[in-house]
Order: structure tokens, then sequence, then C-alpha cells
């Protein structure tokens, strides 16, 4: 059942890229994203399809290299490498490009990539309360970039109602990534990403929703029947830190190779995206506070990653924690001194920091340290 | 019952044979560019009832051989202990990585950190180094003891090294105060890992580095440790792995 279930995610996967072009077809526009920090909402408020861009495949980054430098993260390599050679559906049918001034690497190659199509980018303040009425006028500025490029009004009602659809959608991901609370997991990390990763590009959210409610009650069903590709011994190890998805996942692979089981992932393709929007409060300032919140490493301090690390090893019942850092990404490689002094002071757990990139060139050397920290556990 | 532990390293092969909990034999060769090839013939004509792997090598010797594998970081682990019960540091310096291994007072790996991304600061760098300077590899370390003083090294890659020395040389620099600064730099870079890892205790030197005595000496010095050295330093990896197959050999007996 699960494997037809998969299946049936590959076909709507491949069906989605007509739906986006029909969509097209009818005039209405489509607002690519890359980061979680960018309220997808107002682009749903404006009748528009909000699409993750692609950045997590490796084939791209040696075209990127030819204008970026080699020594830089690859997600940014990737994103821009797909941007210029033209090679992501999702970018080509995308009319605006929205992104945020994360990180250092990223908020420069944006002005590159504004060569290739029109990006927008939000100035993110990096101290989450201190800073919540300056990020409040970018997203208030956001508005009427939308309104530009698509010729809709945004209204107030619009953004409530689209604050509603899209929680439906963030409760549908979190009950998903929750059913790996039971011991032993009915997924692999390699199957929770994969559902993750495909349902993110969806034209038509209330099919996701469904297609990731009717998953979720299958994993239920899988649970009851204590059906799972695991036994309750199976080392069960949380994946924090950087993004991962299909095609930089070669981590996660080797974890699962080697006898062990993801089964959580604290990173902003994973438990990050768990939130809720208030909708009692003005939905702007609702959206703003929310998402600003979002605990990525660019933040300073960024209290936030460890409550939510500190929730997510109870809750999941966790043996180890491995951190995964992108090479040159200086924000999670610092910020794992602190994460690796909660794991193994407070949790007394095993931890594992990895920094790598999106090629093969060193999975033996991966898997050593992989197969080490798991003899640990 | 016979156990025998083999390590496929980088640079080259070693077995380990315990007989009813004492050593029996050792063997030991260079991995050359057929490491399987090598193996095999390694254990021909060598009795043993099991035999565990490890090394880089480990995963391919599963396969031809049926054997069980652990990884390094465990085998070095393992053999320490076992020369040292009360060792909580291990540093291993091979051939191609150099790894600082913590350990509780059970003798359990706690934490870990490897080195493997290059030949930076382990033997392969001093043995190229050797080259460069025309000193052999044996004895390389005893002429770095012998300098008055030490010319500053700033790169740790194997490549910049390397023309980093042959422009002191054409300099006119004396060859004994770079093999100095060279072997210098091999210390720090190897006492910043074993800071971050396992900061306190003495600590157990294995590897066929630790067959250098420059590195064993000034590590001792600088970092105020005690510094243990095995027998044989290089029989480290092998011997953790013979003492853990031994121990799954009575596991399964007990079953």
């Amino acid at each position: 059942m699960k494997e037809k279930l998969l299946k049936k995610l590959q076909q709507v996967t491949e069906q989605n890229l007509i739906d986006i072009e029909a969509h097209k077809e009818k005039g209405n526009q489509v607002v690519g994203f890359y980061c979680l920090y960018a309220p997808t909402e107002l682009a749903v408020a404006a009748d528009a399809i909000p699409l993750p861009l692609c950045g997590t495949r490796q084939a791209p980054i040696e075209a990127a290299e030819e204008t970026l430098p080699r020594n830089l993260c690859p997600l940014i390599k990737s994103s821009y490498g797909f941007a210029a050679t033209d090679t992501c559906p999702f970018f080509r049918f995308s009319d605006l490009i929205v992104a945020d001034t994360t990180c250092d690497g990223k908020k420069k190659m944006f002005e590159l990539m504004n060569d290739i199509k029109p990006v927008h980018v939000l100035q993110l303040p990096q101290k989450q309360d201190a800073f919540i009425e300056p990020w409040k006028a970018e997203v208030e500025q956001l508005i009427s970039v939308l309104e530009k490029t698509t010729g809709k009004t945004i209204t107030r009602e619009k953004i409530s109602s689209a604050i509603s659809l899209l929680n439906k959608e963030r409760e549908a991901k979190k009950r998903l990534m929750d059913v790996a609370k039971a011991k032993p997991s009915p997924l692999s990390g390699m199957e929770m990403i994969e559902i993750l990763f495909k349902t993110g590009f969806f034209a038509d959210k209330q099919k996701g929703i469904d297609l990731l409610n009717e998953i979720t009650e299958e994993c239920h069903t899988l649970i009851q029947k204590e059906e799972s590709p695991f036994t309750k011994d199976t080392p069960r190890i949380l994946l924090t830190g950087v993004p991962t998805g299909l095609g930089s996942d070669k981590v996660i692979k080797i974890l699962e190779e080697s006898n062990s089981n993801v089964v959580a992932f604290e990173s902003c393709s994973g438990y990050k995206q768990a939130f809720k929007v208030d909708e009692v409060k003005d939905p702007v300032t609702a959206l703003s506070e929310q998402y600003l919140s979002i605990p990525c490493s660019v933040m300073s301090p960024n209290q936030g990653r460890i409550d939510l690390l500190t929730e997510m090893i109870k809750e999941f019942s966790i043996d180890g924690v491995v951190d995964l850092t992108w090479q040159a990404c200086h924000t999670y490689n610092i910020e794992s001194v602190h994460i690796q002094k909660l794991v193994e002071d407070k949790f007394n757990l095993p931890f594992l920091h990895l920094e790598t990139d999106y090629s093969e060139s060193d999975t033996e050397q991966l898997r050593v340290r992989v197969e080490a920290f798991l003899e640990m556990v | 019952m016979i156990s025998a532990g083999i390590d496929i390293g980088s640079r080259s092969i070693e077995i380990a044979v315990i007989e009813n909990g004492t050593l029996s034999e050792t063997r030991k060769t260079d991995t050359g560019f057929d490491p399987i090839g090598q193996a095999k013939k390694m254990i021909n004509g060598l009795k043993f009832d099991s035999i565990l792997a490890t090394g880089y090598g480990r995963n391919l010797f599963e396969i031809e051989h049926e054997a069980d594998t652990v990884t390094e970081i465990k085998a070095h682990a393992k053999g320490a202990v076992h020369s040292f019960p009360n060792a909580t540091t291990v540093l291993d310096i091979g051939g191609q990585d150099s790894k600082v291994i913590k350990l509780n007072d059970k003798g359990k790996v706690i934490r870990f950190e490897m080195n493997d991304r290059c030949a930076a600061g382990t033997g392969k760098f001093l043995e190229i180094m050797a080259k460069t300077l025309g000193f052999s590899i044996d004895t390389f370390g005893a002429k770095a003891i012998s300098a008055e003083k030490d010319l500053a090294i700033s790169s740790m890659c194997t490549v910049f090294a390397e023309s980093e020395v042959t422009s002191l040389v054409a300099k006119g620099e004396n060859p004994v105060e770079i093999a100095r600064g060279l072997h210098m730099a091999v210390v720090k870079r190897v006492i910043s890992m074993l800071n971050r890892v396992s900061p306190k205790g003495p600590i157990v030197f294995t590897g066929g580095v630790a067959n250098n005595p420059f590195v064993a000496k000034h590590l001792a010095q600088i970092t105020q440790r005690n510094v243990l050295i095995p027998d044989h330093p290089e029989m480290n990896g092998a011997l953790g792995a013979a003492l853990l197959a031994s121990e799954n050999n009575t596991k399964k007996e007990k079953k």
C-alpha cells in the first residue's frame, strides 16, 4: 500500500507540471521562493502559485562555477547553476523570484541572478524580537511588489484565507513527520524526504494536502499493524543543520545504509516548517512575527534552534544526533559548537558533525565517520 | 580459538593473529594499487577461525571473504585499551589520515574526529617531504631532532608545502632545519585536534607516525601530557580488530 502511494506521488508530480502550465495559460502568475523566511501566503493571496525552486542537485554546479567561486556553499551554487542553465522548470515558470538576505553568499548571488530574472530581495534582520518592525515593513513592501507583478489587489481578507490554507498544509506536513515518532517508524528517512520534497511543488495546495493526509493515514495503519522496515532496536537518528532534498541526501542514504533510521529532520526542509501562523491577529503582523521566528543559523543569537532540538530529541526518542553543514556555510558550521554542547552535555547522546558538499567524492570518508558514530550509539 | 584482524589502510595492510588471548603472529605489507589482491596474498597459509576487517578497504574485504567489519575508530580504541588499560585518549596518525578518539573509563568511544580529506599532517606528508629533502623516512625524525632551530612552514597542504620546501632549499636553508619545521607543523596540527576532542590525560599514540621520534617527543613536550606508544604502533588497528573478532567468537559460543 505504501509503495502504491509513493507511485501515486510520482504520477501526481508529473501531472503537476501540466497543472502549472494550465494555470499560467489562464493568465495567472507564478512566484518562485528560495527560502523559508519569505511568507508564501502573500503569493497565494495574489492568486499566484508559490513554488520552491531547485537547488539540491550537483548537476548544475559546474556551470555555476564559471561565475561563482568554487569555495562557496553547494546550495548557493546549485541554485544559481539551475537558473543560469535554465534547467529548473519551476524557475522557468516563475514570473518573479522572491529571495532574502539570509547569508552573505546568498545575497550577493541574488544580485547576479537578477540579471537572469527579476529577483525581489527581502532584507532579513538577524536578531528576531528586536527587529520585528523593519521586517514588517519588508513584508508590506513585498505585498506591493506582488500586486504590481500580478495586477491583483492583496486584501487583508485574502491574506487571512491564504494563512488558513497554508496552516492546513503545514499541519499536514507536521502530522506526516510525526508518524516517525512511532517506534519503529513506518517510514525511512529517505522516504520522508522524498514525500516532503515532492509535495512541496504542488500547484494546487489542496491536492497536496489531501495526498499528504492520505499518506499519513496509511502510515498510521502500518503503525497499528507494526509494519516497518526497521525494528524497535534500530538506532533513531535526528539530522539537524542545513536543508536536504533529492540530490543532496547522501548523508541520509549513508546513515540508513548503515542500519539506522533518520526519524527527524531539524532543518528548513523538515521540522522548521512545522509552525502555525496566528489566525486571530492582524494577518500581516501575524505573518511577520511567525516567519521571522524561524530558527535558522543566520540569526544571532539563535536560541530557537536549541529549543526546537530539545523538544524534538525528547519527542522522537532520539539515540544520536548528526549535524550537517554544507561546505562554506559559516553560520551552521560555527553554530555546531552550541549544538554539540546541547547534545553531549544535556542529553548525553552521541553527536557527529559532518561538513560536505553535494558531490559523491567523499562518500567513503563519510561512511567511516557515520559507522563509527553508530558504533557509539 | 584463533582470531585474526586485518587493517587495510591506504598505505599499508597489517594482520594480527590472536591465539587464546595472546598475539601469535603479525604480518605487514604495502597496499599498492590492488588492496584486495594484496590482502588475499597476506592471508594465504594463515590459520584462523574468524577474521574481522577494518581500514578503508574493509567493505571490499567483507564482500570477498564474508568477514565482519568494524571502523578504524573502534579497532584503534580496542587496541589502545589492550596495551594501556586506562587509556582515555588515542591519537592515530596513519599513512593518509589522522584521528583523535576520546574514550570513557570503560574504554568505550565517546567522541572522535578524523582528518582524511587530504594527506596534510599525515605519514604520507612526512614521506613526500623526506623525499623532497633527500632523507630516508626511517631517519627523518632523528634528523629533525638534530636541528638547532626550526624554520616555520606555513603550508599544511602536501602540494603547497612541497613548493615551500623547494623554495627554502633554493634559498640555501639548512635541510635539517627545514625538516624540523615540517615536523613541528605536523605536531601543532595534531595538538589542535587533540585539544578539541580530548584535552586531558595521557595520550596513546598509534599508527606508523608514532615510530617517528620527533613527533612523539615534541607532542609530549608541548602538551605536557604523557605520550604512551605501544610496541608496534602500526599494528594497533589490526590488533584491535583481532581482539574484537575474538570477543565476537566468545559471544557466539555463549549463545
